[in-house]
């Protein structure tokens, strides 16, 4: 990998990391736990990387590891998705 | 080429999504919206990523993918509300389980052309998706109560987990500078999981607020490191996001507690001095406790104008929320002001009592943050405590030598009367008494909290 290339993915994690405390900062606290189910699902993003192991040509290791990892990364979004917006479902004003 | 340059674009459109989903957070209004933002950005990356020239057969990713999804769709469904932390901890823990596969399945694909740069991306995944794992495991036996919620002590604790770090750090440059190295690399996997248990085993009950946003924040940062194996920038966006709401929810849980990260990590209260048992007898709490009955207690709230709800975690625990909420009715059909008051580390998790509230309709506009209600209970009739102690601690205030001095705590003991419903006159979860036991203006009401409210409700109602 070059590091130019490289350097650029440092870029744009760190400028990323201050769009995520500018967003969060603004989450009123009765918010908080729906916040982190969803941000959880969001982590599954994970997912991406289990596809292109489990959907290679042969099947290796690597095939095996992809198609765990595409299961963990699933329940996490699924029920991260799922469970957060039972909850936002409940939060009613008077 | 079209067609990665097409997929790039598409990650763009989903990080996007995820960064309006999460904007919508910031209202409750909105915040539906935005979770359905955020799971169209998901869809749209895992469609693209079919499309993706290295994904060739589909047999195996469409069993995953069902597999995962009934999985979550059944636990995400059948989860009761007051099981939401253990469900937070346990998602936290997939997340973090996927990232240590895909970083070993990519180097199994890569050895021995590993380019340093993504070699240490690898070592990093390994070391924060194993830990937060099996870390996100043991915080779920412990709020399922599979696994002791007590602060666990072992023999050489911090020397043995710096040792481990080490290792890891040893280990992973000879990695990074020689990829065949595979033992190794499966030697830092497995140390990397037995680190997370040994992290989180010793953080007692009432500090998984924190565990499990620290937790959630390294669920994002792994996935930011499998971003850097892979060289994808959605992943590293999505996963900083993410791994910025966990510090930040940290960062206010531990303000909650007056206590430092480091204070909570390394394991409890008790490090503060003496053990939690001693630190209760030296303390000079005397005085009379008063207790009262429901058929007074309800003629005393059917005389007052405005009322204060603090709920703890003993309202989750008795699953009373539904009983406050009848009480919240039938004190407000009588013209009564009620508000509920909700300290930062309430409960097992973040946000855990609104939740619980929520579920039984009771409007979040009725809840109020700490700093929010503070200066009015001096204007409030009655602090009704439901299963909350160390939080409305007076101690906390005054008191230099104990353990919880200077935590923020919800001014109860300024209201004219307070009522403290709790099953005995047991310490809360910091082992030291409370003084607002045996103050002149508190009465006790003894009972589990679903079975008394509900009596209380009832006698209130025959009035």
């Amino acid at each position: 990998m070059e590091t130019v290339n490289f350097l650029m993915l440092i870029y744009v994690f760190v400028l990323a990391i201050f769009v995520g405390f500018e967003l969060i900062t603004k989450v009123p606290p009765t918010l908080h736990t729906p916040l982190m189910s969803g941000s959880n699902a969001i982590s599954g993003i994970t997912i991406v990387g289990a596809l292109l192991s489990a959907g290679m040509q042969q099947f290796t290791i690597s095939t095996i590891l992809g198609v765990v990892a595409v299961i963990f990364a699933m329940i996490n979004v699924v029920g991260g998705f799922l469970v957060t917006d039972r909850m936002l479902k409940m939060f009613k004003k008077k | 080429m079209g067609r990665s340059l097409v997929i790039d674009l598409a990650y763009l459109v989903s990080s996007i999504f995820f960064i309006y989903g999460l904007k919508f957070l910031s209202s409750p209004k909105t915040a539906r919206r935005g979770n359905l933002y955020a799971s169209i950005g998901m869809l749209i990356a895992i469609v693209v990523t079919l499309f993706d020239q290295q994904v060739l057969t589909y047999e195996w990713i469409i069993i995953g993918l069902i597999i995962g999804s009934a999985i979550g769709a059944v636990l995400a469904i059948k989860i009761p509300m007051t099981g939401m932390p253990q469900m937070v901890g346990m998602l936290n823990g997939f997340g973090g389980g996927a990232s240590t596969l895909v970083a070993l399945s990519e180097y199994y694909k890569l050895t021995p052309n590993i380019p340093i740069n993504t070699g240490i991306a690898i070592v990093l995944s390994l070391l924060i998706g194993g830990v937060t794992f099996t870390g996100s495991m043991i915080a779920f036996g412990k709020l399922q109560g599979w696994v002791t919620g007590k602060v666990v002590k072992y023999p050489m604790q911090h020397p043995l987990n710096a040792m481990l770090l080490l290792f890891i750090i040893v280990a992973g440059i000879y990695v990074v500078i020689d990829p065949t190295l595979v033992n190794i690399v499966i030697l830092i996997t497995i140390v990397s999981l037995v680190l997370g248990v040994l992290l989180v085993l010793p953080i007692g009950g009432a500090d998984m607020p924190v565990a499990i946003s620290l937790l959630n924040s390294y669920s994002g940062l792994a996935g930011s490191t499998t971003g850097f194996v892979l060289q994808n920038n959605e992943l590293i966006i999505a996963g900083a996001l993410v791994g910025a709401s966990g510090i930040i929810l940290t960062n206010i849980m531990c303000k909650g507690m007056n206590r430092s990260l480091m204070n909570v990590l390394l394991g409890g209260w008790s490090t503060a001095g003496s053990a939690p048992t001693e630190a209760g007898s030296t303390q000079t709490v005397t005085g009379n406790v008063k207790s009262v009955e429901s058929e007074e207690l309800a003629m005393i709230f059917d005389s007052v104008s405005s009322v204060v709800i603090i709920p703890g975690y003993g309202m989750a625990v008795a699953q009373a929320q539904h009983a406050v909420r009848d009480l919240m009715n039938v004190l407000e059909s009588k013209g009564i002001k009620v508000r509920f008051a909700i300290h930062p580390v309430a409960g097992r998790m973040p946000g855990h009592m609104n939740v619980l509230l929520a579920e039984a309709n009771v409007p979040y506009d009725k809840l109020y943050a700490l700093e929010d209600i503070n200066d009015d209970f001096s204007n409030t009739d009655i602090a009704f405590i439901v299963g909350a102690n160390d939080v409305v601690n007076p101690a906390a205030r005054h008191d230099q030598s104990s353990p919880i001095y200077g935590m923020p705590i919800l001014n109860a003991d300024y209201a004219k009367t307070v009522i403290m419903n709790k099953r005995s006159l047991n310490p809360g979860y910091a082992g030291i008494e409370n003084e607002l036991f045996f103050k002149d203006n508190t009465l006790m009401y003894f009972g589990d909290a679903k079975d008394a409210i509900s009596k209380l409700v009832n006698e209130i109602k025959a009035l």
